[in-house]
């Protein structure tokens, strides 16, 4: 059967990799680099150290962040943007499009530059004689949280873009001859139709902010460093593998987690409205 | 027709999905080279029944002969057929020959070939010259040519159309309904027709199988099915009637509203439904005869112009309608006490089942 | 509500922008260090793009990793996207879930997992290895864009062929795969893209040794910066930009990417 080649593939290079990794976050440590095949806990129980908790917690909480940040500015934007003229639209669009191109080191070295203290924004700032001296603003925790913003932003709208774009206008408009104010229609009929597709957006910036990597890096201090740093820094300079595959599936665990949780408080505030 | 192709026999077909029966039971014997429509409305299981004619429904019991030769399993594409699907579905991606010529190039025939072939099919659709159109840039009823001509490329032995003019507007559909059947007459093919509209099936069929939940309700001419309905169903869907339950009294006699009633062909004992189409009631302003008439109060004029109809209580369960042309219209308003007179040979004996 | 829409959007376009413009006056920029205002300007580090084998290397390995690895994930995409919508397939939503969920985890997981698969096969740390992993987890996107093509596609196309004399392969032929193409090319333009900007994956995969694109621009960020990074980013921004306009001329852009059809006439008419 035809569908036997494709399901081959994905069940050799995705499950079987996720139960090697599996078996792998058991594997002991031998101090000095390698490690063996066992049975050992000792990984998973460094999970629940002060450090990696934190590392967690930190990951989580500028993730969910970005994601308000990135929806509360993606969605009044797209709103607009698709209830622009025909050339504006498109023009716009082909900027969002320009900059989801971008690579995310790239992004990341933009904003180093753009918030340092050589050529940046500050350095406008004196020039113009709004500052008296230059100041680096990166890096550090709102340097990665621009950061993040900047790549999620372009999914965001794109994500927001098909059903804000169909939202049929004569609703809103129906309301208005209802006597409600442009504030009101936004608020008792615009939000609830797109609080779904708010939440999924919210959902994908999350998701996608959590595993970056280059961006936390380049831009934050190590206390600003995310859970996919910590990893892949255990998984390559450390080669403390186990630890790294533990890590990693906590990772899944949390995200899933978090995902599963929010939908659930969706799901029920829905129900309740 | 002697030596037409696409004698179509279906013997016991019956199709189920899960639970339902979608074609429960279908008999039937249809000869060759003319129209057939299968009439009925949605969810009767026509469009059931035609697929599994083309080979894209398995039935779940019976056998489909053609020409006496059983096709029941071969799969759709060794089948000897032309269908026109409702969207038409023309390939978006091959011009107006590609799509014609389509059939032909699969089979590998040779290219000038085709190309003198689809000439000919454009000629015959009146589409000449747009061979190298694409499908974006046509007209409904262009497209809808282009689909009849692309199955009549290999000239099949059966021609089925599921609801091919559904998609047009009305002057449009009235227009292709004439070409179609023209077109159908000169080449004399086979051609299954499934429609829910019944003036579509009237113009275009020489025999119309009305169906109702999986069932044959009747088969006939449209003209006889029109006149001579075998139950309050086929009556009710084709064209408007007025339904009058008469009760048989002890002495034998008919009675509607307490009133006599005679009728053509009765032959059932007991109650019965009988079927009067509003062409063939009369209004009259005086009182009412012993036979076959009811008084009653006007609820409604409609005049249309070319035609009248009126909306007359006479205490039965629904309004009488009298309709007529302009010249038999009675003056009468609204609110008017008038006698409705039901002529004994328009008063046909439908089936008791009121809930057909 | 005017003043609203206009502070956002403007915001958005500042936002946007700010960083493209830095990273192209850095790259014109004549000194390696930067200060501002900048000191002259000079296009030399874009010939350092072409002059250094090094950054000629990585540029080709990732274009090279790219085109074959996004080949591989149309390759596995195609046949299971079809399947799984043309046979209804009963366990299709629990495939289609595996086929997405690579995409949905942080990809250091998926780096992690390529790697210690890699590892314990024995072959490791060649060119190879990041095209089949990239491959992959990005076989993600065409199954998408393909799923999503399949089920706006007209049955009926699929019916009529038959009834016209096609067999199901030769119906995949001729109807089904001419009228996937655009979808199969977006989903492998997608792929590419993202191969080709991919980081992770590609360094714990055969980071020491082979240097993809990114890899080399991370590296050059940290042990030593030079604006031929910046060169790079501006090429970048330019042939994204070039493609995406090219696109919208031609094609229909706002259609592409969602919008409904009937607003589009609106908004010609309005002006």
């Amino acid at each position: 059967m035809v569908l036997a080649f494709p399901l081959v593939m994905l069940a050799i290079f995705f499950v079987a990799p996720f139960a090697i990794m599996i078996a792998y976050s058991f594997y002991r440590r031998i101090p000095g680099g390698f490690y063996e095949p066992a049975f050992d806990v000792g990984s998973w129980k460094r999970l629940f150290e002060p450090v990696f908790l934190d590392r967690a917690a930190f990951s989580i909480g500028i993730s969910l962040l970005a994601g308000a940040v990135c929806i509360a500015v993606a969605f009044p934007f797209t709103f607009f943007l698709t209830r622009m003229r025909r050339r504006p639209q498109v023009a716009l669009l082909i900027l969002v499009l320009s900059a989801l191109s971008l690579s995310e080191v790239i992004v990341g070295f933009a904003w180093s530059v753009l918030l340092g203290r050589a050529s940046g924004i500050s350095n406008i700032l004196v020039w113009l004689g709004l500052m008296d001296e230059p100041r680096a603003y990166q890096p550090g925790f709102l340097a990665v949280l621009l950061g993040l913003s900047y790549i999620a932003f372009p999914f965001c709208v794109l994500t927001l873009y098909p059903p804000l774009s169909r939202l049929d206008r004569e609703v809103t408009e129906a309301a208005q001859t209802l006597g409600a104010s442009p504030w009101k229609t936004f608020r008792t009929v615009v939000l609830p139709i797109m609080r779904p597709t708010l939440v999924a957006g919210f959902l994908l910036v999350f998701v996608f902010t959590l595993g970056s990597y280059l961006i936390a890096s380049i831009l934050g201090r190590p206390e600003h460093w995310t859970l996919s740093v910590f990893i892949s820094d255990q998984a390559s300079f450390n080669a403390n593998v186990p630890f790294a595959a533990a890590m990693a599936l906590f990772l899944t665990i949390l995200s899933l987690v978090v995902v599963g949780v929010v939908i659930l408080i969706e799901s029920r505030t829905r129900d309740a409205s | 027709m002697v030596g037409a192709r696409g004698g179509l026999k279906l013997q016991g077909l019956v199709k189920r999905f899960g639970a339902l029966a979608a074609v429960d039971g279908v008999d039937l014997e249809l000869p060759a080279g003319q129209l057939i429509s299968f009439l009925g409305p949605s969810g009767c299981g026509k469009t059931t029944l035609l697929r599994m004619i083309a080979g894209l429904e398995q039935p779940t019991q019976g056998r489909i002969l053609v020409d006496d030769e059983d096709v029941t399993d071969q799969p759709p594409h060794v089948r000897d057929m032309g269908m026109v699907f409702q969207s038409l579905a023309l390939f978006p991606h091959l011009t107006v020959a590609g799509n014609i010529g389509y059939a032909m190039r699969i089979r590998g025939v040779a290219k000038d070939r085709i190309r003198e072939r689809v000439d000919e099919l454009l000629t015959l659709v009146s589409l000449g010259g747009l061979a190298d159109r694409r499908i974006s840039q046509l007209s409904g009823g262009q497209r809808q040519r282009v689909a009849t001509a692309r199955a009549l490329a290999l000239e099949p032995r059966l021609f089925l159309l599921d609801e091919p003019l559904s998609a047009l507007d009305a002057n449009l559909r009235e227009q292709l309904q004439v070409e179609l059947r023209l077109l159908q007459q000169k080449l004399g093919i086979t051609t299954i027709m499934v429609t829910h509209d019944q003036r579509e099936a009237m113009t275009m069929s020489d025999l119309v199988v009305v169906m109702n939940a999986g069932r044959i309700e009747q088969i006939g001419g449209p003209l006889d099915v029109y006149r001579r309905p075998a139950s309050s169903f086929v009556a009710r869907f084709i064209g408007t009637t007025n339904l009058l339950t008469a009760t048989r009294g002890s002495d034998g006699v008919l009675r509607v509203a307490g009133r006599e009633f005679a009728v053509s062909g009765d032959g059932v004992a007991g109650d019965v439904v009988l079927s009067v189409r509003p062409e063939d009631a009369h209004l009259a302003l005086e009182a009412p005869a012993e036979r076959n008439a009811l008084p009653g109060t006007v609820v409604f004029v409609r005049d249309l112009g070319e035609m009248f109809e009126c909306y007359v209580d006479c205490g039965l369960d629904a309004n009488v309608i009298v309709a007529g042309s302009p010249r038999e219209r009675v003056q009468v308003q609204q609110g008017q006490h008038v006698t409705v007179s039901f002529p004994a040979e328009s008063c046909i004996v439908v089936s008791g089942d009121e809930h057909a | 509500m005017r003043v609203l829409r206009w502070t956002i959007t403007a915001t958005v376009i500042v936002f946007l922008v700010a960083p493209l413009l830095v990273v192209a006056i850095v790259s014109i920029n004549q000194n390696r260090y930067m200060d501002f205002p900048p000191d002259g300007f000079s296009f030399h580090w874009y010939g350092e793009l072409v002059n250094d084998v090094g950054w000629r290397d990585a540029i080709a390995r990732s274009v090279i990793i790219a085109t074959c690895s996004s080949a591989i994930a149309v390759l596995i995409a195609t046949p299971l996207a079809y399947v799984l919508r043309a046979y209804d397939v009963r366990l299709a939503p629990l495939f289609y879930s595996l086929g997405i969920l690579p995409f949905m985890l942080p990809p250091v997981i998926s780096a992690i997992g390529a790697q210690v698969f890699w590892l314990s096969s024995g072959y490791f740390q060649r060119i190879e290895n990041v095209i089949v992993s990239h491959g992959i987890f990005f076989s993600t996107l065409p199954l998408v864009t393909i799923s999503l093509a399949m089920d706006q596609m007209d049955r009926s196309l699929g019916e009529v062929a038959q009834t016209l004399g096609a067999n199901p392969r030769t119906t995949f032929r001729t109807i089904t795969l001419p009228l996937l193409l655009p979808s199969i090319i977006t989903g492998y333009a997608a792929a590419f893209v993202l191969s080709l900007n991919e980081y992770i994956i590609a360094f714990l995969v055969a980071g020491f040794a082979v240097e993809t694109l990114p890899i080399k621009i991370f590296n050059s960020l940290r042990y030593g910066f030079t604006p031929t990074i910046a060169a790079v980013a501006v090429v970048f921004i330019v042939i994204a930009a070039t493609v995406f306009t090219m696109f919208a001329i031609f094609g229909n852009l706002l259609r592409f990417l969602g919008a409904d059809p009937a607003i589009l006439d609106r908004g010609r008419e309005g002006r």
